[in-house]
C-alpha cells in the first residue's frame, strides 16, 4: 500500500523539489551576475546616459565614460600605480612566502606549531590597520608614498595566504617523488628544481595571481600610504566624494576586469588552494 | 647544508618580514594609543570614546556585522551544498558564483551604488513597472534604513565567495560513504545535513567565521561608496581620526579597539566551534 | 661488488625508539628481505641504508665504504619505492633515464639503456607515455626500469609489490625474481608479505620491535624459528604451541601424552606445525571445532585442554564440529621454545 502511494507521489515532489532547485541556482548566479551586468551598462554610457533617468537595460557602447575616465587628470598614473605594487606584492610574497610553505610540508622541526599559529594569527588582524604606525616609520626611511613602501604592508596582508597555499600545494606533491629523485643522482635542489618546481608551478602560478588580487584591491593601506603616487582604489576613494557618477563606474569597471581574469585563471586552483591550507 | 637547520633558513624570510611588519608595528600602534607627548595614558582612549561619532560607528559595525555574517553563513551553506549535489555545469556555477571573490570592497561599493542612487537602475525598473512616480532618492539621511540595506546587501553581494570557497572545499573532504551510512541509517537529506555535514564541518566553518567576522570589522569602502557619512563604521572613523582630524594617537586607539573586536570575536569562534582532538576526518 | 653491513645501528624518535642495536652483513649479490609486521622498523632500517633517514647511532658500510654520512645519491644504491614514485611530469623515458641524465651521461647511452632496461621489463612499447596513461602494474616496471638503468651496486625495494592485486603480484614476484638475479645486485627488500620473502629471499630477515629476530635461509627460518615470535608469524596458519611439563630424562608430557625433548626442567612449550600432523592411533586427542575445506587439504581448527590448535590434512578426510581426533606429531618436526625467553631452546 505504501508502495503504491510512494510511487504515484515520488515523481511530483521530485519533478518540484528539482524546478525548486534550479531556480534557485538560477537566481543566485543573476544576484551575483546583474549587478554586475547593471556596473557594464553604465561603463558603456556616455556621461549623460550614466547619468540620466531613467536607464536603459541595454548596453549603448559608447566608450564616452572610458574616455573621460581615461582623460582624467591623474587616472592613468593610478592604474599604473596600482600594477605595480600588485606586481611587487606577488613577487614578493612568493619569493618569501613559498620556502616557509615548503617548511611547513616537508619538515618537522621545533618550533614550527608556533610559526604556524604566527601566521594564522596575523589573519586574524585586521591588517590594513598596520598602516597607521608604518605610515610614519615609512617617512623616516623614505618609504613613504612609494610603490615600494605600499607593497611591504600589501605583502603583509598576502603573505600568510601565501604560505598556507603553498603549504597545502606542497603538501599535495608526495615526498617519495623527492626522495626517488635524491636516490637518482640529484641533491635537494636538483631534485627542488627537476621535480617539485615542475610540478608545482600552475599551483605557485595561482597563489600569484592570488597575491595580485589581494593588492589590486586594497583600500584602506592604499589610502593611507599614498598621496601623490596613488593607487588606482585610493584614487577612487579620494575622489567619491566629488567624482561624476561616469568616472565611478568607469574606475568600478576597471577595478573589476582583471579581478574576473584572475578568478577564471585559478578557478581550477581555488578549492584545492583553500582545502587544506585553511583548516 | 645541515638538515636540522634548512626549516629554519626557510621559514627565516617570513619571520623577518612579519616581526618588521607585522608584530613591530602592531607594538608601535599599541604605544601610540597609549601615549600623548611622554608617559603611559589612557587619555586617548577617553578621546575617542568621547566623541560623539564613536557610539553610533561601533553600533553601526557591529550592526552591520550581525546581519551580514549570518545570512552569508547561511547562504554559502546553502550555496555549497547544491554546488555538492549538482552534475552538470558545476563548474561553471562554482566560477560564477565565485566572481565576487575577485571584486574589491570599492568596485562592490561602486556597483551597488549603479542601483541605488538616484538615477540608478532600482529607481528605473521601478518607475518603469509604475511602481513609484519619480526616482527616490534612497542614499540620503532621510532613509538610514535603506542606505544599511544598501550597505549590507553590497556586503553579502561581495563576501559570501570567501565563505563559499572554504565550504566547499571543506565539504569535497567529507568521504561519501558518511552520507550513504546516514542514509542507510535512515536519516532525511535535511537530517544528513544537520548531522553529518555540519559537524565534519566544523573546521571550515572555524576558519569562514573567522575571516568573514575579521572582514565585517573592517569595513570601510562599501561604507564609503555606499554611504559616505551617512552611516559612520570604525575603520571610517579612523580614516578620518589620522587626515581629517591629524590625530594619529585617536587613530591608534581606535585601531586597537577594532584589534580588539576583532581578537575577541575569534576566540569566541574558535571556542564555540572547537573540534575534540581525535574527531576530525 | 657491495657487501653491505650495518654495525650497531639505531633510531629513535624522541622517546620512541624504532631499531635497537641492528647489526647485519648482506653478501655481494644477495638478496635479502626485511620481513616484519607494520611498525618493526623494516621501512626504517631500509631508509637508513638509502640515506633518505639518518641512523641515531651506528654505522653503514657498502662496498667497504663507510656511507653513513653520505647523500642519497652518492651511496651508489637505487631504490624503488612502494608507491612507485614515478615523476608525473616526466614520459616514462625520460623517468628511466632520469638518474642518467643526473649522471650527465651522452644521450645514446642514455638512450642504449633506457632501451635495454625497458625491454627488460617489457615496456619499451610504452616509453612516449605519461605516468597518468599507467595502469598501476605498468608503473611498478618503470619504478624497478629506473632503478635498474642506474645499474647500481645495490638495489633498495620498498614493499614494491604491495600496491598490485594478488594475480599480478604473484607474476610480478616470479619476474622481479629473474630480472634481479641476472643484474648481479645487492637487493634488500622490505614486504610485510611472508610469501614474497619465502619466495624471493636469499635470506630473510624477519624483524620484530626494532630488532632482528632471525636472519636466516627460507627454509631454515620456516623449520627452525629461533624465537616463538617467528614461528607464529611465518607460515600459514602459524605454528601450535602447548604447554610442556619436565618428566625429567629428557621426557615431556604434552596434554597427556609423552614426548622427547631436551633436557631440562624448567618447563617449556611444546611447538608443531599444522602440516606436520598425522590423524593415528596414538598421539594427541583434539577436539575439532572448525573445519574449513582449502581444496588441496583441509584445515581443522581444535582445542586441546582449552589451546586452539590447528592441523592440515588429507581433503578426502571426514572429520564435523565436535568429533574427536587423535594426532600424531611428525617427531622430527617438533620445536621447543622457553616460555621465559621466547626462545628456541635447542
Amino acid at each position: 500500500m505504501t508502495d503504491v502511494t510512494a510511487d504515484a507521489v515520488a515523481p511530483d515532489a521530485r519533478r518540484a523539489g528539482r524546478i525548486v532547485y534550479g531556480a534557485t541556482v538560477v537566481f543566485l548566479c543573476a544576484w551575483v551576475l546583474v549587478p554586475l551586468y547593471f556596473l557594464l551598462i553604465n561603463t558603456l554610457s556616455s556621461p549623460q546616459a550614466v547619468n540620466a533617468f531613467p536607464k536603459s537595460f541595454i548596453p549603448a557602447f559608447d566608450l564616452g565614460s572610458l574616455t573621460f575616465f581615461a582623460n582624467f587628470s591623474g587616472m592613468l598614473n593610478a592604474l599604473k600605480n596600482s600594477v605595480i605594487v600588485a606586481a611587487m606584492t606577488m613577487v614578493m610574497s612568493i619569493v618569501i612566502g613559498a620556502p616557509a610553505g615548503y617548511a611547513l610540508s616537508r619538515f618537522d622541526f621545533r618550533g614550527k606549531e608556533l610559526f604556524r599559529l604566527l601566521i594564522l594569527l596575523t589573519r586574524a588582524f585586521p591588517l590594513p590597520l598596520l598602516a597607521l604606525p608604518l605610515a610614519v616609520l615609512f617617512i623616516r626611511t623614505g618609504l613613504d608614498d612609494t610603490a615600494f613602501g605600499l607593497a611591504l604592508v600589501h605583502t603583509t596582508l598576502a603573505i600568510p595566504f601565501a604560505v598556507l597555499i603553498t603549504y597545502s600545494l606542497f603538501s599535495g606533491i608526495p615526498i617519495e617523488l623527492e626522495e626517488a629523485a635524491w636516490t637518482l643522482g640529484c641533491t635537494r635542489l636538483t631534485a627542488f628544481t627537476k621535480v617539485v618546481l615542475p610540478l608545482i608551478l600552475p599551483g605557485i602560478t595561482a597563489s600569484a595571481i592570488f597575491a595580485f588580487v589581494i593588492s589590486w584591491n586594497e583600500v584602506f593601506a592604499a589610502a593611507v600610504l599614498t598621496i601623490e603616487n596613488r593607487t588606482l582604489t585610493a584614487f577612487l576613494l579620494q575622489t567619491l566624494g566629488e567624482a561624476p557618477l561616469h568616472l565611478k563606474f568607469a574606475g568600478g569597471f576597471i577595478l573589476v576586469v582583471p579581478a574576473l581574469i584572475f578568478i577564471f585563471a585559478v578557478r581550477k586552483y581555488l578549492f584545492a588552494m583553500w582545502g587544506i591550507a585553511n583548516r | 647544508m645541515n638538515a636540522r637547520l634548512l626549516p629554519y633558513l626557510l621559514i627565516l624570510p617570513v619571520t623577518l618580514f612579519l616581526c618588521v611588519f607585522f608584530l613591530y608595528p602592531f607594538l608601535l600602534v599599541s604605544k601610540q594609543a597609549f601615549t600623548q607627548g611622554a608617559g603611559f595614558t589612557l587619555e586617548n582612549f577617553r578621546d575617542v570614546a568621547s566623541h560623539w561619532k564613536f557610539p553610533i560607528s561601533l553600533k553601526n559595525t557591529l550592526l552591520l556585522a550581525a546581519v551580514v555574517v549570518p545570512v552569508q553563513l547561511a547562504l554559502a551553506l546553502l550555496m555549497a551544498t547544491m554546488v555538492n549535489r549538482m552534475e552538470k555545469g558545476r563548474d561553471l556555477v562554482l566560477y560564477v558564483w565565485t566572481i565576487p571573490l575577485g571584486i574589491s570592497d570599492l568596485a562592490a561599493g561602486i556597483i551597488w551604488l549603479a542601483i541605488f542612487e538616484q538615477s540608478g537602475f532600482l529607481n528605473s525598473m521601478m518607475t518603469g513597472l509604475g511602481l513609484a512616480e519619480q526616482p527616490m532618492n534612497f542614499l540620503s539621511y532621510q532613509s538610514p534604513l535603506m542606505v544599511f540595506t544598501a550597505i549590507a546587501l553590497a556586503e553579502i553581494w561581495r563576501a559570501t565567495a570567501i565563505m563559499l570557497v572554504i565550504l566547499v572545499a571543506g565539504i569535497g573532504l567529507i568521504p561519501k560513504e558518511y552520507y550513504e551510512a546516514a542514509e542507510v541509517f535512515g536519516a532525511s537529506p535535511w537530517q544528513r545535513f544537520l548531522r553529518v555535514t555540519l559537524p565534519l564541518l566544523r573546521p571550515s566553518l572555524q576558519t569562514a567565521l573567522i575571516l568573514r567576522v575579521v572582514l565585517a570589522f573592517e569595513v570601510f569602502a562599501v561604507v564609503a561608496a555606499l554611504g559616505g557619512t551617512l552611516f559612520p563604521v570604525l575603520m571610517g572613523e579612523i580614516y578620518s581620526y589620522q587626515f581629517d582630524l591629524q590625530n594619529s594617537n585617536g587613530a591608534a586607539a581606535l585601531a586597537l579597539v577594532v584589534l580588539g573586536i576583532s581578537i575577541a570575536f575569534t576566540l569566541v569562534i574558535l571556542r564555540v566551534l572547537r573540534v575534540p582532538k581525535g574527531a576530525t576526518i | 661488488m657491495a657487501v653491505i653491513e650495518i654495525k650497531n645501528v639505531a633510531k629513535t624518535f624522541g622517546a620512541y625508539t624504532a631499531l635497537h642495536d641492528i647489526n647485519l652483513t648482506i653478501a655481494d649479490q644477495e638478496f635479502m628481505v626485511l620481513l616484519g609486521a607494520s611498525g618493526c622498523g623494516k621501512t626504517t632500517l631500509l631508509r637508513i641504508i638509502a640515506g633518505l633517514e639518518t641512523a641515531s647511532t651506528g654505522e653503514v658500510w657498502i662496498g667497504g665504504r663507510r656511507v653513513d654520512h653520505l647523500a642519497p645519491k652518492d651511496r651508489g644504491i637505487a631504490m624503488v619505492f612502494q608507491n612507485y614514485a614515478v615523476f608525473p611530469h616526466l614520459t616514462v623515458f625520460e623517468n628511466i633515464g632520469f638518474g642518467l641524465r643526473m649522471q650527465k651521461l651522452p644521450n645514446d647511452e642514455v638512450r642504449r639503456r633506457v632501451e635495454r632496461t625497458a625491454g627488460l621489463m617489457q615496456i619499451d612499447q610504452l616509453l612516449k607515455r605519461y605516468s597518468g596513461e599507467l595502469s598501476g602494474g605498468q608503473r611498478q616496471r618503470v619504478a624497478v626500469a629506473r632503478a635498474l638503468a642506474m645499474e647500481p651496486d645495490v638495489i633498495l625495494m620498498d614493499e614494491p609489490l604491495s600496491n598490485l592485486d594478488a594475480l599480478l603480484r604473484m607474476e610480478m614476484r616470479a619476474e622481479l625474481k629473474g630480472v634481479l638475479a641476472e643484474s648481479n645486485t645487492t637487493a634488500i627488500y622490505v614486504t610485510h608479505d611472508q610469501v614474497e620473502a619465502m619466495s624471493m629471499a636469499d635470506r630473510i630477515s624477519v624483524m620484530h620491535k626494532g630488532e632482528i629476530v632471525q636472519a636466516a635461509t627460507p627454509l631454515e627460518v620456516y623449520r627452525n624459528p629461533a624465537a616463538e615470535f617467528v614461528a607464529g608469524f611465518i607460515g600459514n596458519p602459524p605454528m601450535n604451541f602447548l604447554p610442556a611439563t619436565s618428566q625429567g630424562g629428557g621426557k615431556w608430557a604434552v596434554a597427556g601424552e609423552l614426548f622427547d625433548g631436551p633436557d631440562r626442567s624448567a618447563p617449556l612449550k611444546f611447538a608443531i606445525r599444522p602440516e606436520d600432523l598425522r590423524p593415528a592411533e596414538q598421539g594427541l586427542t583434539a577436539t575439532a571445532k572448525v573445519i574449513e575445506p582449502l581444496g588441496a587439504h583441509l584445515l581443522v581448527t581444535c582445542e586441546i585442554d582449552g589451546e586452539i590448535f590447528r592441523a592440515i590434512l588429507d581433503s578426502d578426510m571426514t572429520v564435523r564440529p565436535g568429533d574427536r581426533i587423535t594426532l600424531a606429531p611428525q617427531p622430527d618436526r617438533i620445536r621447543w621454545f622457553d616460555p621465559e625467553t621466547t626462545l628456541s631452546a635447542v
